[in-house]
């Protein structure tokens, strides 16, 4: 299959324009000796019809779909309205470059208005960018922000916030002379706020907490806050369910200085980990050290509004080394399909969305600890997803519920050592009471 | 033209766009029992489906993009997106796969993961790769980690990294977040590395030198193989830019000639959209010696099929979450599927026939400040046009009254007024032979009628729009009549 659009008779003509005789000739200001001599070692080129049943008989490889899944971790199910990927798949939207040439991209810029509108409503916050790559890297880019803005050596972590987040902060402050601390969580699974106590100093630069947190228990950002400002840390929200924010009170609400996290529940599929939404807002005076894209509003010479990129003198190709983030493309296309999930739901969806999503995971958690040898890990209150512990060890439950179908949650052994024996389970409006059902029917009859 | 209001212009009470099911479990108030709520979303909009509709299409139609017109933006590389590959990316078993799922029930995920790291190997000529990175920004700094992690690993952190000042300005910026401090390297009057200036920088501090080959001009660097060697000799590792990689496929592998690390754009070379600013992918490919240090997990193809491999102390760690931008993958991998080598090869060669067929056509009429031979891409510049007070924004701006996208002008920083024009390999004779007239048609209106390009766009949804303004006063979300 080739997609070049020039007959024969175009390329001779225009070699003759140019004055060579073929393609190569084209070619010769790289020295013949380090040209390429041989053919890529590649298979045939497919036509369209064989792609398309390749790819299917790929995809059939994927034997997830079979199954009743409960995984969540940083990845959710929910419904995508049919509008998301109707109006997203227009070539107006898929197919042009980062808005440049604001006049003849209206339509991008003004999305990225409306999302960052969005965002600043959601979580509460005085001004929002154009979006990041996705949580754990927005993350890290919050936690670069905390250093510039405050300079101090040391960033104390909740240990509930996502281990792949947590990951990528390490990778990304590595170079820089920064120290991480963990805090564990309590018996609550909140991150406990006598350690945390203990730990903030005047050489603090930010406290980072994610909420609902990895073991999906909500925090308390009021208490978390206050103890941050004791020393003057930045208090760093991580949100990675943003559906949850349809009706929790929004961390701006809760003391946040910069709210960082993921979007892909608003509108992206799963799709294996990405594409998906890095998305960040922070207090109006931290402007100068925000990183990303960022439109604003302005007129034109008729003076019509308009929208435009804006705060450039922040970014790579102005700054080059200066720059706040090395962050050039991003997620725009990402952030327009939440943006148009986030319009169609709107005010009393998004409430009604997360009402249903705490209705649904609070039923399949009463159902499972009805169960005998099941109980609640953290006794904190959960969003959509709560750690469920087994008398028998969890290895044994995840196989009886796979052999039957089920994808179970999260095994968290690996993550934290002592958890051996949770699930980290999932529920949202996707499942059905009789999905829950069937969970809870199979695993009594794995601990049994 | 009446501009599209904000949706929030337009919201009024009630209103709704989507219905969800009605809740089949009991409602329990003790669910909701010590959870911090908040009242309705302040300014959230409410409207209905039909409203959601024709916003979004109406603002869609207020774009200039691919599908709809010539979009020569040069170093974006802004090519065809074939159809077929988005209906690929949307096929269920992608599209709802969890990145958490056992590896025995995503084996063709992993598949498609493991294929497209080794053709991109093959096609670049490294030794293995890694597809993490969420954009070529990204890649750049995962190759700039893996670079210092290696010079540590041998005892000998270094503190510099040298870029020759016609670089993009994530290179700067991508080796200071590592750690590094930055030193420019100018080029030569050919507009290529300057070998003096390059023996005269490299020193032992010198971590890697960050070249993008052929460079931002779309010169090709000629002594690529002499410039590896004066970096190794100091024990310096070479990193190549790949972003312009389009003009190099099947033609010259980096990975033979010296090059260490290589970052590629799959919205670039392998045709994946833009999307109006992404998502990316930027993929990095390395030499056997910097291999430890890739990120986890990786993929591995054993006798029970692929498997995810955790188990790497010298990791530099991860960059992001899950995999990468998986989707784009997909995409990419298509691409490549359809190209084969005898078109990749194709490509490239029509990529750099289109781009010297315009350079040809507009030569004279647009000052050329760097004559060498170029591939993919050729940077004009406003220089003749100056002289009738005429900026290449001004240009850039009536190219959008023809029709046309206008070029890239932010860069390089080395040809002041800069006019980067790149075609790609999917414009027809046509397009381009428009975009020439075009071309020469403003010229001729910067002499006859110069304040012409000076009030462009005439015919754009909005006319020229104020952008200090929007810098010096940022009202960057929308303010509720009560707020």
């Amino acid at each position: 299959m080739s997609y070049i659009s020039l007959s024969d008779p175009d390329k001779k003509e225009m070699l003759a324009r140019i004055g060579v005789s073929s393609p190569d000739d084209l070619f010769r200001c790289i020295p013949e000796g380090i040209r390429l001599k041989k053919e890529l070692r590649l298979p045939q080129p497919l036509s369209e019809p064989e792609l398309i049943s390749h790819f299917r008989a790929i995809g059939r490889k994927n034997r997830e779909g079979d199954h009743l899944s409960f995984l969540g971790a940083g990845a959710y199910r929910h419904y995508i309205p049919a509008v998301v990927d109707y109006l997203s798949s227009r070539g107006e939207f898929i197919s042009p470059y980062t808005p440049y040439q604001p006049e003849v991209s209206q339509g991008t810029l003004q999305v990225i208005f409306e999302y960052q509108t969005l965002v600043c409503q959601l979580t509460g916050m005085e001004i929002a960018n154009a979006s990041l790559y996705e949580g754990a890297s927005a993350a890290a880019e919050a936690v670069l922000m905390a250093e510039r803005i405050k300079g101090r050596p040391k960033i104390l972590v909740a240990g509930s916030l996502h281990p792949q987040y947590r990951e990528v902060i390490r990778t990304y402050v590595k170079n820089i002379s920064v120290r991480i601390e963990e805090i564990a969580p309590d018996t609550q699974g909140r991150i406990d706020i006598e350690a945390l106590g203990r730990a903030v100093d005047n050489q603090t630069s930010a406290v980072v907490c994610q909420s609902p947190n990895f073991l999906g228990v909500v925090e308390d950002l009021d208490r978390v806050a206050e103890i941050a400002r004791r020393h003057q840390a930045l208090f760093v929200v991580i949100v990675a369910e943003a559906v949850s924010l349809g009706i929790l009170k929004p961390p701006g609400a809760g003391g946040a200085d910069i709210v960082a996290g993921e979007g892909q529940s608003l509108g992206l599929p799963l799709s294996f980990g990405g594409p998906y939404l890095g998305f960040m807002a922070c207090r109006q005076d931290f402007i100068r050290q925000f990183p990303g894209r960022i439109a604003g509003e302005t007129r034109d010479t008729e003076g019509k509004r308009g929208f435009v990129l804006t705060l450039a003198t922040r970014e790579q190709h102005i700054r080059r080394e200066k720059a706040t983030s090395n962050i050039c493309t991003n997620q725009a296309w990402c952030a327009l399909r939440a943006t148009i999930f986030l319009e169609s739901l709107g005010r009393e969806g998004m409430r009604e969305l997360a009402y249903q999503n705490i209705q649904k995971a609070n039923y399949a958690l009463d159902r499972l600890c009805s169960i005998k040898g099941v109980s609640r890990k953290f006794s904190g209150p959960v969003f959509n997803e709560f750690v469920l512990e087994f008398e028998g060890g969890y290895r044994k439950i995840e196989n009886h519920l796979l052999r039957n179908g089920v994808l179970g949650g999260l095994a968290l052994g690996p993550d934290y050592p002592g958890l051996e024996a949770c699930g980290l389970f999932c529920v949202t409006e996707v499942h059905r009471k009789d999905d829950i059902d069937r969970l809870a029917r199979l695993v009594a009859e794995a601990v049994r | 033209m009446n501009r599209e209001p904000l949706i929030f212009e337009i919201s009024s009470e009630t209103k709704k766009g989507f219905t969800l099911p009605r809740l089949d479990v009991p409602e329990k108030n003790e669910a909701l029992a010590g959870l911090p709520l908040r009242e309705g979303i302040s300014g959230f909009p409410q409207v209905s489906e039909v409203e959601v509709v024709r916003h979004f299409t109406r603002l869609s139609q207020a774009n200039f993009c691919i599908d709809t017109t010539f979009y020569p933006l040069g170093s974006c590389t802004m090519k065809y997106n074939p159809k077929i590959n988005e209906k690929i990316a949307g096929l269920a078993e992608f599209q709802n796969s969890h990145p958490q799922s056992p590896p025995g029930l995503v084996q063709g995920n992993l598949e498609v993961l493991k294929t497209l790291e080794d053709f991109l190997s093959e096609i670049t000529g490294m030794d293995t790769a890694t597809l993490q990175p969420s954009a070529g920004a990204q890649g750049e700094l995962l190759g700039m980690m893996l670079i210092r992690a290696c010079h540590e690993d041998r005892g000998d952190p270094r503190k510099i990294v040298l870029i020759p000042d016609s670089a993009h300005g994530t290179n700067p910026s991508s080796a200071h977040i590592c750690g590094y401090r930055v030193q420019e390297v100018k080029s030569n009057e050919q507009g290529t590395i300057d070998l003096a200036a390059l023996r005269q920088a490299m020193t032992e501090e010198v971590a890697a030198l960050m070249v993008t080959n052929p460079n931002t001009l779309g010169v090709f660097e000629w002594d690529i193989l002499e410039i590896a060697e004066i970096i190794h000799a100091k024990g310096g590792l070479v990193y190549m830019d790949g972003a312009n990689m389009n003009a190099l496929v099947g033609k010259f592998r980096p990975g033979d000639m010296g090059i260490d690390v290589i970052h590629l754009n799959l919205h670039k070379t392998f045709s994946t959209p833009h999307g109006g600013g992404g998502p990316g992918s930027g993929p990095v490919g390395v030499k056997k010696h910097l291999e430890p240090y890739l990120p986890v997990p990786i993929v591995e193809k054993g006798p029970s099929g692929y498997t995810l491999n955790f188990s790497r102390p010298k990791s530099v760690g991860r960059v992001r979450s899950f995999f990468g931008n998986f989707l784009v993958m997909v995409r990419a991998l298509a691409y490549i599927l359809s190209s084969g080598a005898s078109g990749l090869k194709e490509i490239a060669e029509i990529a750099v026939l289109n781009s010297n067929y315009i350079r040809k056509s507009l030569e004279g009429v647009y000052h050329l400040k760097y004559t060498a031979p170029t591939l993919h891409e050729c940077v004009f510049s406003d220089k003749l046009q100056r002289e009738h007070g005429v900026r290449n924004i001004d240009i850039a701006k009536r190219l959008i009254d023809y029709g046309l996208h206008p070029p890239t002008m932010s860069f390089p920083l080395i040809v002041p007024g800069a006019l980067m024009i790149e075609p790609t390999e999917t414009e027809s004779r046509r397009d381009l032979d428009q975009f020439i007239e075009a071309m020469k048609a403003i010229a001729g209106e910067a002499v006859e009628t110069p304040e012409i390009l000076k009030s462009a766009p005439h015919i754009s949804p909005v006319r020229r729009l104020d952008e200090t303004t929007a810098a010096r006063n940022p009202v960057l979300r929308w303010e509720g009549p009560n707020d």
